[in-house]
């Protein structure tokens, strides 16, 4: 089990976590949702023991990070934002480099890689520097699995990476799951959230919510209504002056469209924008989810400056 | 599967590729592509890693020639005028937007002298760009002090200062946060609105969704082109990321 | 035991499939050496000399014809007085001058020893030193064919080589420990931090500080294959010295080699605490480039000699640890000595090293910033 009380972290002037308490239990997928500088690579290092907070607590288990930082290392499987492999070693050598370096081999623990690694094993003298980016990721994952860690810390695995692949690796981190390892991953693309046991959003060092995606989406107070018209970017204009307006904005193929007033009539938006001029116009029951949320707990959070 | 079922503008289009070949020794990054895109429209390419994306966007940008195949980009062909399309075209990459140590002004004014725009044009450009911003005061601050979503719609800002014809977009969202992606978003609506044509790569498949038209490459080849409500039909998809997904997983399997 | 070895072999693999540092690590001091050693040595024929002729009798005229005839010297003119040398170094650009003293002929025949003093212009100090070699053979050569015409002939010709400009006289023997000093740096110093640097840079170093390798692990998994490229280089360095350009090594070889890898180990050590401050290789390459290659060749009395130096800068050699070896190299190889005459400036270069791996282990982060 895994718990972060009241931790913070500056870097000279800049706060980048800020006061964050988490509890992570044992075999779960934890998810840690939020933009690029929101914290959560100073937050996943403080909890690997790569980085010591200014405040607070970290327990993985009964070991302290900062205290037991040697012991915390033997236990954890750690893959950073950026591809980290030696890209001038083949597939095959960056596995046992790191086999060996924790102590243990590739036969011993193969059964555990073995489905990520099947996939890139016909190809296990090429060089990782020439790997496709859902390649490196699969590398990359085995190596951080390859001395069968209690905890796997994995940040930004999913960025940059096409949607494909991205998707074959939630599949991975499923089955791990499912192999008792408890996982903490970082990811700026909200949609992943569903794939996670609990999530929490950070954005600006903060935890703004921290729960099964479900409740979290549950916990969205306000009516959502999904919004269409002939020209878009004009019923998001016009649709920013209506009275009972709380919040709009583009999302997919539609706008969500969020009313401030609890009782009304979809009858009276489709008049609105049908005397705008607007064309096919359609109004539709939506059903909020993570971004929505995101967006509405951290609508007044934002600033010009890192 | 070539879908060319789009109506087809009466005016010329902005970017024609007819057969466009591009090959790296024995590797064919781009079999033989054929499309085009409209004045004003926002263009989505849509592309597994390693399917060839950054390949075209390279050639249709000036800064590399098709190995076969004719490219017609703001009415000049790649193969002989590569210069004058780099004069009409603006651009910017998640890799690289601004530079960090000088402020933004300084940025401005310097990309402002790369596309030879003068000194009054650009001091009233820019003025009417940063103040639509809403950060006209903060125009002395330095880059490398800025969220990144300030960071990329500055950069997008820039890449339009010289009412470019076309503008390229590189995974301009990657890592932003949502509120930030949307405003991106609605200042790419802006600039389209304009008359600017806006050629961009996501991997956010919801973005997908707010482009006129998307094109899906697989493995070097475009296979399904379409606007994103027809796209979902043809593949019988909820979203985008579905049609994706039913595209490109097989592709991206067989190449491993 | 086991971690350490794969982490060296990871460290070998990566040096052989860069064919840059291949390059740097192989090639390099072999031109090094080849450049320095030519561009000082080359074949003398007509160097231009002067003559001060204070005795102008038959002996020194016949002294002067036989050099001249030599087709090593050409005579660019005669000098009238002593005050003329300066002038002939500088303006007329000739490379000797040869002083006979008065009443040559008188000395030699009734004396039975004459003076000749042949003064070079050192700042080419290998081509002074062979041109006062070769002067002076001919005039013993000239000395024994005259005491062979006349009676009990056992004169003298006594020749006195002086030197302007660089009295020491260092050329291509200088220049042999000088270049194994730099390139042992380099090898060492530069390519060490680096590589230390390039893991902080890639990312790679958050996963290895993560992995259960200790610290010192890492750092000594880092630069022993360093140390065996530098030991190649350094045998290198001296066959090629021997054999090419007949460098002597008059010490004991296996001395010069202790010598050498605890210069080094020095060097890594300064390798290491680059790294350690560096965030990334540009800094590295940048911090090795100035505060150790150009203090190694400038300030080491490898190009300059430090007694011609300024007094601050003399002083800041002091500091600068290539000067010690280069001192202890020069001893070992040119004059035979022991180590009972290089145990202060090995006890120096011990301290340097002590110092330097003391602020490493103090610098070292077991985490990042």
């Amino acid at each position: 089990m895994i718990s972060i009380k009241n931790i913070s972290k500056s870097f000279e002037d800049i706060q980048a976590v800020k006061d964050v308490s988490i509890q992570i239990e044992e075999g779960e997928l934890f998810g840690l949702l939020g933009p690029d500088g929101a914290g959560k690579s100073t937050l996943l290092r403080m909890v690997n023991s790569l980085m010591i907070p200014d405040e607070g607590t970290i327990r993985l288990w009964d070991l302290d990070p900062v205290k037991d930082y040697k012991k915390v290392r033997y236990i954890i499987g750690y893959m950073p934002g950026k591809f980290s492999l030696y890209t001038d070693l083949t597939i095959e050598e960056n596995l046992e480099f790191f086999a060996t370096v924790f102590g243990t081999t590739v036969e011993e623990n193969y059964y555990l890689i073995k489905d990520i690694y099947q996939q890139i094993e016909p190809f296990k003298n090429r060089r990782a520097g020439k790997l496709s980016g859902g390649m490196k990721q699969k590398l990359a994952l085995s190596c951080a699995l390859i001395h069968k860690p209690k905890l796997l810390v994995l940040d930004e695995p999913t960025t940059g990476v096409d949607a494909v692949s991205r998707a074959e690796f939630w599949e991975m981190l499923q089955s791990l799951k499912e192999k008792g390892i408890t996982i903490i991953v970082s990811t700026p693309y909200m949609d992943e959230a569903q794939l996670c046991d609990r999530v929490a959003l950070m954005q600006g060092g903060e935890i703004h919510a921290c729960d099964k995606p479900a409740h979290i989406v549950q916990q969205f107070q306000y009516p959502i209504r999904g919004v269409k018209t002939s020209n878009i970017y004009k019923a998001l204009l016009d649709l920013r002056t209506y009275k009972s307006t709380h919040n709009v904005y583009p999302f997919g193929e539609f706008l969500h469209w969020v009313s401030k007033e609890q009782l009304f009539n979809d009858e009276e938006v489709i008049i609105f924008l049908k005397d705008r001029g607007h064309l096919n116009v359609q109004v539709r029951d939506i059903d909020p989810d993570i971004e929505d949320c995101f967006i509405e707990l951290t609508q007044f959070n934002e600033k010009i400056n890192a | 599967m070539h879908n060319q079922s789009h109506e087809i503008n009466s005016t010329e289009p902005i970017i024609k590729v007819d057969k466009l070949v591009k090959r790296f020794g024995n590797f064919e990054a781009n079999k033989s592509l054929c499309f085009h895109v409209d004045k004003g429209e926002i263009f989505g390419f849509l592309g597994a890693n390693g399917a060839g994306k950054t390949t075209a966007m390279r050639i249709l940008s000036g800064l590399s020639k098709p190995t076969s195949g004719e490219v017609w980009v703001a009415g000049f062909n790649v193969n002989t005028h590569p210069e004058s399309i780099k004069k009409n075209i603006g651009y910017m990459s998640q890799k690289f937007s601004l530079f960090e140590d000088l402020t933004i002004w300084e940025n401005m004014r310097f990309f402002s002298a790369v596309y030879s725009m003068s000194k009054k044009q650009f001091k009233e450009r820019g003025q009417e760009l940063l103040q639509e911003l809403g950060i006209w005061e903060e125009r002395n601050r330095m880059v490398h002090d800025l969220s990144l979503g300030w960071k990329q719609k500055l950069a997008f800002t820039v890449a339009i200062m010289h009412k470019p014809a076309i503008v390229f977009l590189d995974e301009p969202t990657s890592g932003v946060d949502p509120i930030t992606r949307r405003q991106f978003w609605e200042m790419i609506y802006e600039a389209s609105a304009e008359g600017i044509t806006v050629f961009v790569t996501t991997h956010y498949m919801d973005e997908a969704e707010y482009c006129n038209r998307v094109s899906i490459m697989v493995d070097g080849r475009i296979d399904a082109l379409d606007t994103p409500e027809n796209l979902k039909k043809q593949f019988n998809a909820l979203n985008m990321n579905e049609v994706f997904i039913k595209l490109a997983r097989p592709a991206v399997n067989s190449s491993q | 035991m086991k971690r350490f070895k794969a982490f060296v072999k990871k460290e070998f693999l990566h040096i052989f499939r860069d064919s840059r540092t291949m390059l740097i690590l192989v090639a390099m001091p072999m031109v090094q050496i080849l450049i320095f050693g030519f561009v000082i040595s080359s074949e003398i024929k007509n160097a231009s000399i002067a003559i001060l002729d204070k005795s102008k009798d038959e002996l020194t005229q016949e002294a002067t014809q036989k050099l001249l005839s030599s087709g090593y010297f050409r005579l660019d003119k005669y000098l009238k007085s002593e005050q003329e040398l300066e002038t002939a170094f500088k303006r007329d650009r000739v490379k000797m001058t040869i002083v006979f003293e008065p009443g040559f002929a008188k000395h030699f025949y009734s004396d039975k020893t004459a003076n000749v003093q042949l003064i070079t212009d050192a700042s080419d100090a290998n081509t002074a030193r062979i041109l006062s070699n070769y002067a002076s053979m001919i005039l013993r050569d000239f000395q024994q064919s005259h005491n062979a015409t006349i009676p009990n002939g056992n004169s003298l010709i006594n020749t006195e080589v002086r030197m302007f400009y660089n009295e020491n006289l260092d050329g291509v023997y200088m220049s042999v420990p000088g270049i194994m000093a730099m390139i042992l740096m380099l090898v060492s110093a530069m390519m060490t931090s680096i590589s230390i640097t390039k893991e902080k840079e890639f990312g790679s170093m958050e996963v290895l500080l993560i992995s259960p390798l200790k610290p010192f692990q890492i750092i000594i998994g880092k630069v022993t294959p360093y140390i065996f490229m530098a030991l190649i280089n350094t045998l290198s360095i001296l066959a090629m010295g021997y054999w090419v350009f007949h460098v002597p090594i008059k010490g004991s070889l296996f001395l010069l080699l202790f010598e050498a890898t605890l210069f080094t180990i020095l060097a890594l050590s300064l390798g290491i605490f680059i790294s350690t401050v560096a965030k990334n290789q540009m800094v590295a390459m940048f911090m090795s480039m100035f505060a150790l290659m150009l203090p190694t060749i400038l300030l080491s009395g490898f190009i300059f000699p430090i007694e011609n130096m300024p007094f601050p800068l003399r002083m800041i050699s002091n500091i600068i640890p290539p000067r010690w070896f280069i001192i202890v190299v020069k001893k070992i190889m040119l004059k035979g000595a022991g180590i009972a005459y290089v145990w202060k400036e090995t006890l120096i270069l011990m301290g340097f090293i002590v110092l330097f791996v003391g602020l490493s282990i103090k610098k070292f982060k077991v985490r990042v910033e």
